[in-house]
């Protein structure tokens, strides 16, 4: 009993010191990245200060003046002039284009004409179904046009 | 544990029997019993002393080796703290109110030489010479080949400079990192931004130090590592500066001035705006402050915060306002401007004559010298220089600029009756166009003390010098003086522009004054009604050529000048015109 008390404590500190090693190289592993990311993280920080700079003298004032100056053709910029100011009011509604008024005895006529159609016309080696599923007709008239077209 | 009995009953009875005294027994029972006790307490007693020994020793050895430990081994930053706010470059940036970038760092190198481990130090010094056209190239192959062990060539220098100079391929050049600091906007808002340079300079690092304007005024918050690199926020508008400096140099140019100051300021927080003083320079490459010579020509010097100008007939207002405060008089109050007036060996006189009186409103708008004297007469010199100092006008602004502690404005010691009166018209004081703008803050916002800052947020208003009543008055009466006064040419369709002009000439350094070198000053607030702004332009000998005779009034000068800036900043300070109402048909109602 007492023996198998020993071999047991033993196994556990073999254990336990096999966990602690490794646990040690995974802080280690950590840290190294921790540190590696602290570097891109400051480089990335000096180059986000660069690109800041850059942005700030590409926008400086007299830049975007001599811009707008050769641009004029294309963009017409000129300073802000109080003219310029507008009341909401005289802002005009923009443009709808809206479609025809359709009345529903129109679209049947419509619907049954271009039915009509395909039936008449087309050769004979066109089948009814293919035609009829050619035309954008919804699926509940199809019904109704299978029989005119018979 | 079994305790002796201190009188066994066996010894006692044959003590007794033997006749002896029972009494020795019990005596001899303690003792040994005493003597077991101490025994035993001393044992325990030196246990503790050992444990309480080990536990000291063992302390004081692990303080010793650590210590030991930390003085022995090298130092490192620890490695498990999560970066939160590193710091990324050691001076915050400069931005306006709106977050633009007035100044920022970027990261560079430096260029230093170590002659003993040159090459060939003759073709070194002649290559660099090329690269850099600045640098003399017998004064490089005299330090190269000298005795000297470390020589500085360049304090900053750009990328494709360094990879021209890496071409040279020298192991006796080095470089060593440097941050600099960018003014990405050049010459804008140079003499408010100032300049940085180097202080302590070391191989791997350098000092960036702030020389001038706010980069020294808050050097300490902009080095301060505390602050995580916030930036400092200032209350200038960026596009407002652009529009105003253009502007100004613009009639700076027409005008042939010499050189001109503007102030754009809120009136209700003493934010300025923008504040630009021409000629200027660009910060990122600052001249030197020159030696001999006026300080005034210099492009460094600051004429809207430095320049102490006699400011003339704008201070009229501040006579006027005073007057009114006091109950001196009313707008209405005609007064005597019957001229000249002559005051001891003075005389004072106006520009044309305008009759034997008139009111108050119309001094004002006349620009009437004789008039105004007369009610600072009324006032008096004591009541006048108190009113003066409440306004701020007598001592330096508290704008956060190194350069605005020494602008203290200069007035006479003796503050005469003579004084008082040509100070009510604007000579014999000199104070700042910041000054200036400041003391119309006060009267346009509702008569509140208002203390210009640079800071974005501004400041709160101090305590009130005018009345709201006189503050109303007054606003109206710059008005008048823009609808038919001296400043027409300062009406802005739709902003109701309200201002008062002031020529002044120039004294010469020997005494005396000029004929024919003025200053030429145009303090102006917009909406004069509920006034937002405060703009006051300065024009230095100004003259407009366009007529038979060179004008050199401000009316002809700063007002143009003032009233373009307003058209131009106006709308980008987001004010709407007002549309005027044209005069036309109306219905008059009548009492039946």
């Amino acid at each position: 009993m007492r023996s198998l008390v020993y071999v047991l404590t033993a196994l556990a500190v073999m254990a336990l010191a096999f966990w602690a090693y490794r646990e040690n190289y995974r802080t280690q592993a950590a840290l190294d990245n921790v540190e590696r990311l602290n570097r891109a993280i400051g480089s990335l920080r000096e180059q986000l200060a660069m690109q800041n700079a850059e942005w700030a003298y590409l926008n400086r004032p007299e830049r975007l003046r001599e811009l707008a100056a050769l641009n004029y053709d294309r963009l017409a910029l000129g300073p802000l002039a109080p003219e310029q100011f507008g009341q909401i009011d005289q802002v005009s509604y923009p443009e709808m284009v809206l479609p025809d008024i359709v009345l529903p005895d129109e679209l049947f006529k419509s619907i049954l004409a271009e039915a009509d159609q395909p039936a008449q016309s087309a050769s004979p080696t066109v089948p009814v179904e293919e035609a009829a599923a050619a035309s954008a007709v919804p699926e509940a008239l199809d019904a109704g046009d299978e029989e005119t077209a018979q | 544990m079994i305790r002796t009995p201190l009188r066994p009953l066996a010894r006692i009875l044959e003590a007794r029997a033997r006749g002896e005294n029972p009494d020795a027994i019990e005596r001899e029972n303690k003792r040994l019993r005493h003597e077991t006790m101490r025994d035993q307490a001393r044992a325990r007693a030196e246990g503790r002393l050992l444990v309480l020994g080990v536990v000291f020793f063992a302390a004081f050895a692990v303080v010793g080796v650590r210590m030991g430990l930390l003085a022995g081994s090298d130092p490192s930053e620890p490695r498990a703290i999560a970066s939160g706010a590193s710091i990324v470059a050691q001076r915050a940036d400069i931005v306006d109110r709106n977050g633009n970038i007035l100044a920022t760092n970027l990261a560079t190198h430096s260029l230093y030489a170590q002659p003993p481990l040159m090459i060939d130090p003759k073709a070194v010094a002649h290559e660099l010479a090329q690269i850099f056209p600045d640098l003399d190239e017998a004064r490089m192959v005299k330090d190269f080949t000298g005795s000297r062990k470390f020589v500085w060539i360049k304090k900053k220098i750009s990328p494709e400079q360094m990879q021209q100079v890496h071409d040279i391929g020298d192991p006796g050049l080095s470089f060593g990192p440097r941050e600099m600091r960018l003014y990405p906007n050049g010459a804008l808002a140079a003499h408010i931004l100032g300049g940085a340079g180097f202080g302590r300079e070391g191989v791997q690092s350098a000092e960036v130090i702030g020389v001038a304007g706010v980069e020294k005024y808050f050097d300490d918050y902009l080095r301060d590592p505390a602050n995580g690199g916030q930036p400092l926020r200032l209350s200038l508008d960026l596009t407002v500066q652009a529009a105003v400096e253009r502007v100004l140099a613009g009639g700076m140019k027409l005008m042939d001035a010499k050189g001109a100051a503007a102030v754009l300021m809120d009136v209700h927080t003493g934010e300025i705006l923008s504040m630009v003083s021409l000629p200027d320079f660009d910060p990122n490459e600052r001249p030197r402050q020159q030696v001999k010579g006026d300080p005034s020509d210099s492009p460094l010097f600051n004429r809207a915060v430095q320049g102490l100008y006699e400011l003339g007939s704008t201070f009229k207002t501040f006579t006027l306002s005073q007057a009114l405060d006091e109950g001196i008089v009313n707008p209405n109050t005609m007064i005597d401007t019957k001229g000249p007036l002559v005051w001891g060996r003075y005389r004072i006189r106006d520009m044309h004559n305008y009759g034997s009186s008139l009111s108050v409103t119309t001094v004002l708008v006349k620009s009437s010298n004789v008039g105004t004297a007369r009610i600072a007469q009324r006032i008096g010199g004591v009541r006048q220089k108190e009113f003066l100092g409440k306004l701020g006008l007598l001592e330096p602004t508290p704008v956060e600029l190194v350069e605005a502690a020494g602008a203290k404005p200069l007035y006479p010691a003796n503050w005469s009756e003579i004084s008082t009166m040509t100070i009510s018209y604007g000579h014999g004081l000199s104070a700042s166009p910041l000054h200036l703008a400041a003391g119309y803050a006060t009267l346009a916002n509702g008569g509140r003390r208002v203390r210009p800052t640079l800071l974005a947020g501004g400041g709160t208003l101090g305590d009130r010098v005018v009345s709201e009543e006189t503050s109303r008055q007054i606003r109206s009466m710059l008005r008048e003086v823009v609808v038919h006064g001296t400043a027409t040419f300062g009406d802005v369709p739709g902003y109701r522009v309200g201002g008062k002009t002031g020529t002044a000439d120039k004294p010469k350094p020997t005494g005396g004054y000029y004929e024919k070198k003025v200053i030429a000053t145009f303090a102006s607030m917009f909406p004069a009604e509920a006034p937002q702004y405060v703009l006051i332009v300065t024009l230095d000998e100004p003259q407009d050529t366009t007529g038979p005779q060179p004008r050199r009034t401000a009316g002809w000068t700063a007002v143009p000048v003032g009233a373009e800036i307003i058209r131009r900043a106006a709308p980008l300070l987001g004010l709407r015109p007002e549309i005027e109402q044209a005069q036309g048909f109306g219905v008059t109602l009548t009492a039946n």
